[in-house]
C-alpha cells in the first residue's frame, strides 16, 4: 500500500509520510493512508499510538513535523490559518467527549458553525439545528445546556453539530468509547446512517473492534508510528500479521506486549 | 556548582521563553481586533463579566483604602502639623497610584482567575479545538472579546474607585478627625492635576491588557486536565498580578 503514488481523484484523503514528534516521543514515524471517496475508513490501534494526532493533523489542529495531507488533490500542510480555517467548513469532526460548548444551549452548540458562516437568522439555524438533531435521533432537548446531558447524548449532539454545515468529509475521534454497549451500537448505525444519506467520507479512530467491523468500509492498523495494515474487516480478520492478530483479538500476551516490555 | 549554573541557566531562558510566548500571544489578538467583524455579543458578556460584576469588590477595597489612608497620614502628617493636607496626599495616592494598583489586583484575583479557570477547561475537554474545526478563529471567538472588555472596563472601575477612594478619606477625614469639609475639599481639588488623573487611567488601560492577556495565555494552553486548570488559574493570578506592580513601578518612572 504504502509509496505507491496514487493521487487520482477516487482518493478523498492521501496522508504521505507523516512525521509528528512531541519532545523525545515519537508519535508518528512515516504514515501513508490512502481514504476513498466516500468510504469508512477506520484507524485502530492502541491507546497512545498516535491515532489522536493523525486526525487532529489531517484537520489542520496539529501541525506534523514532516510528511504531506493532501485534501482533494491539495496538500494542506503547506496551508496558512486563513486556508486551513476555510477548508475546514468541509470539516465535521465528532470529539471524544463531544467538546460542546457548556456555555451554550444543545441547539446553539448544533447551530454554532451556522451562526458563524451563514447567514441566517436564529430561527432559521435553529430549524436547522432542530432537524440534524432529528437526524441524530434527538428531540425535545433544544434548549437544554450539554451538563444536563447523559454521555450517549452528548455525543450525538456533537455528531448533530459536526454535520450542520453538511461537510464532505467526517472526522471520528473514538464515537463508541466509554458508551454501553447499546448506545455504543446506537452510534454505529448512525455513522452508517450518515455515510449513506450525506455521501460523506469518514475517518474513524478506535479500539472498540465491534464499531471497528461494524462501521469500517477498511480499516487500517496504526503501530509504532507507522500503518503496518490497511485492508476490509475481512483481510483484518484474517489478517497474518501477529500484531495486528494480538490487538483485535485483545490479547495480552504477543508481539506488542512484548515490544513494551524491552 | 555546576548544577545551579544550568538550573539557573534553565530558569533563565524558560523566562525569555514564557515571555516570547505571551508576546506573540498578545500580537495575535492585536491582529484579530483589526479584522472584521468584531463579535458585539461575546464583548458585551465579557463587559459584564469583567466590568459590572466588578463593581462591588472594587468599590468596597476603594471605599476602605481611602479611610485607612486617611487615618494613617493623619497620623504621620500632625507630627509636623501638616494635618491640613491629608486631603491632599489622599487624593493623589489615590488617583496615581492605589486606585489602579489595587483595582488591577481585584481584578486579576477576580476576573483573571475566571478566564483563565473557563478558557483552561475548554482546552482540556477540547472545546476550542472544536472551535477551530468549526472553521472559528478561537482567539477572534474567545480572546478578543476579553481583551477588548478589560481594556475598557479597566479605566472605568478605576474612576469609580478614584471617587470612591477619595470620598473614603472625606468621610473619615470629616466625620472622624473632624477635619473642615470646605477646607479638606479644596486642599483636595486644588493640588490635584489633570495628569494626575491621566496617568492613573493610562496605568488602568495598561493594566486590564495585562490581566486579560496573561491570564488567557494560561488558559488558552492549559495542559493535564482538571490539575492544569488549577495550576493555570493560580499562574494567571500570580503572574498578573506581579508584572502588574513591577509595570506600575516603570510606567511612573517613565511619566516622572
Amino acid at each position: 500500500m504504502s509509496g505507491k503514488k496514487n493521487l487520482t481523484a477516487k482518493n478523498m484523503i492521501v496522508v504521505r509520510d507523516l512525521y509528528k514528534s512531541f519532545g523525545k516521543n515519537h508519535v508518528l514515524q512515516g504514515v501513508n493512508l490512502e481514504v476513498r471517496r466516500g468510504e469508512d475508513m477506520v484507524v485502530i490501534g492502541g491507546s497512545g499510538t498516535g491515532k489522536s494526532v493523525l486526525i487532529k493533523c489531517i484537520i489542520g489542529l496539529i501541525k506534523p513535523d514532516d510528511g504531506a495531507i493532501y485534501i482533494d488533490g491539495e496538500d494542506i500542510t503547506l496551508y496558512n490559518e486563513k486556508k486551513l480555517n476555510e477548508m475546514r467548513k468541509d470539516f465535521g469532526m465528532l470529539f471524544q467527549f463531544g467538546a460542546l460548548f457548556d456555555s451554550m444551549t444543545v441547539w446553539e452548540n448544533v447551530g454554532f458553525g451556522l451562526k458563524q458562516h451563514a447567514n441566517l437568522k436564529d430561527d432559521e439555524i435553529r430549524e436547522i439545528a432542530t432537524q440534524k438533531l432529528n437526524l441524530v435521533g434527538l428531540n425535545g432537548i433544544n434548549d437544554l445546556m450539554p451538563s444536563e446531558l447523559s454521555g450517549g447524548m452528548k455525543k450525538r449532539v456533537g455528531l448533530a453539530r459536526a454535520i450542520a454545515m453538511a461537510p464532505e468529509i467526517l472526522l471520528y475521534d473514538e464515537p463508541t468509547t466509554g458508551l454501553d454497549p447499546i448506545m455504543a451500537d446506537v452510534i454505529n448505525e448512525l455513522i452508517i446512517q450518515l455515510r449513506e444519506k450525506l455521501k460523506v467520507t469518514s475517518i474513524a479512530i478506535t479500539h472498540d473492534m465491534v464499531s471497528a467491523y461494524k462501521i469500517g468500509d477498511r480499516i487500517a492498523m496504526l503501530y509504532n508510528g507507522k500503518i503496518i495494515e490497511v485492508g476490509t474487516p475481512d483481510e483484518i480478520r484474517n489478517s497474518k500479521s501477529e500484531i495486528v492478530q494480538q490487538f483485535i483479538l485483545g490479547r495480552s500476551e504477543g508481539p506488542i506486549t512484548r515490544e513494551q516490555k524491552k | 556548582m555546576f548544577k545551579l549554573f544550568a538550573l539557573l541557566g534553565l530558569m533563565v531562558t524558560g523566562f525569555i521563553e514564557e515571555t516570547g510566548r505571551i508576546i506573540i500571544f498578545f500580537l495575535k489578538t492585536v491582529i484579530c481586533i483589526f479584522r472584521p467583524p468584531l463579535n458585539l455579543k461575546n464583548i458585551l458578556q465579557q463587559i459584564e463579566e469583567v466590568g459590572i460584576k466588578s463593581i462591588p469588590v472594587v468599590v468596597i477595597m476603594a471605599i476602605f483604602t481611602g479611610m485607612v489612608l486617611a487615618l494613617q497620614s493623619y497620623t504621620g502628617f500632625r507630627r509636623f502639623n501638616a494635618e491640613a493636607f491629608v486631603g491632599t496626599v489622599v487624593a493623589l495616592s489615590i488617583v496615581r497610584e492605589l486606585g489602579p494598583v489595587l483595582s488591577g489586583l481585584m481584578v486579576s484575583g477576580r476576573v483573571g482567575a475566571g478566564m483563565a479557570a473557563e478558557l483552561g477547561t475548554m482546552q482540556v475537554t477540547e472545546q476550542i479545538d472544536a472551535l477551530y474545526t468549526l472553521a472559528t478563529n478561537p482567539v477572534k471567538y474567545l480572546i478578543v472579546p476579553r481583551f477588548l472588555a478589560s481594556l475598557v472596563v479597566m479605566p472605568i472601575l478605576v474612576v469609580f474607585s478614584d471617587i470612591v477612594g477619595i470620598l473614603g478619606g472625606y468621610l473619615v477625614s470629616v466625620a472622624l478627625l473632624g477635619t473642615n469639609p470646605t477646607i479638606y475639599a479644596k486642599r483636595t481639588w486644588d493640588y490635584m492635576e489633570l495628569d494626575d488623573i491621566y496617568i492613573g487611567l493610562l496605568k488602568a488601560g495598561i493594566f486590564g491588557m495585562i490581566i486579560a492577556i496573561i491570564s488567557c495565555y494560561q488558559g488558552f494552553y492549559t495542559q493535564g486536565g482538571a490539575e492544569g486548570v488549577g495550576k493555570a488559574t493560580t499562574r494567571a493570578v500570580v503572574l498578573s498580578s506581579l508584572v502588574i506592580l513591577v509595570s506600575n513601578y516603570f510606567i511612573t518612572a517613565l511619566m516622572f
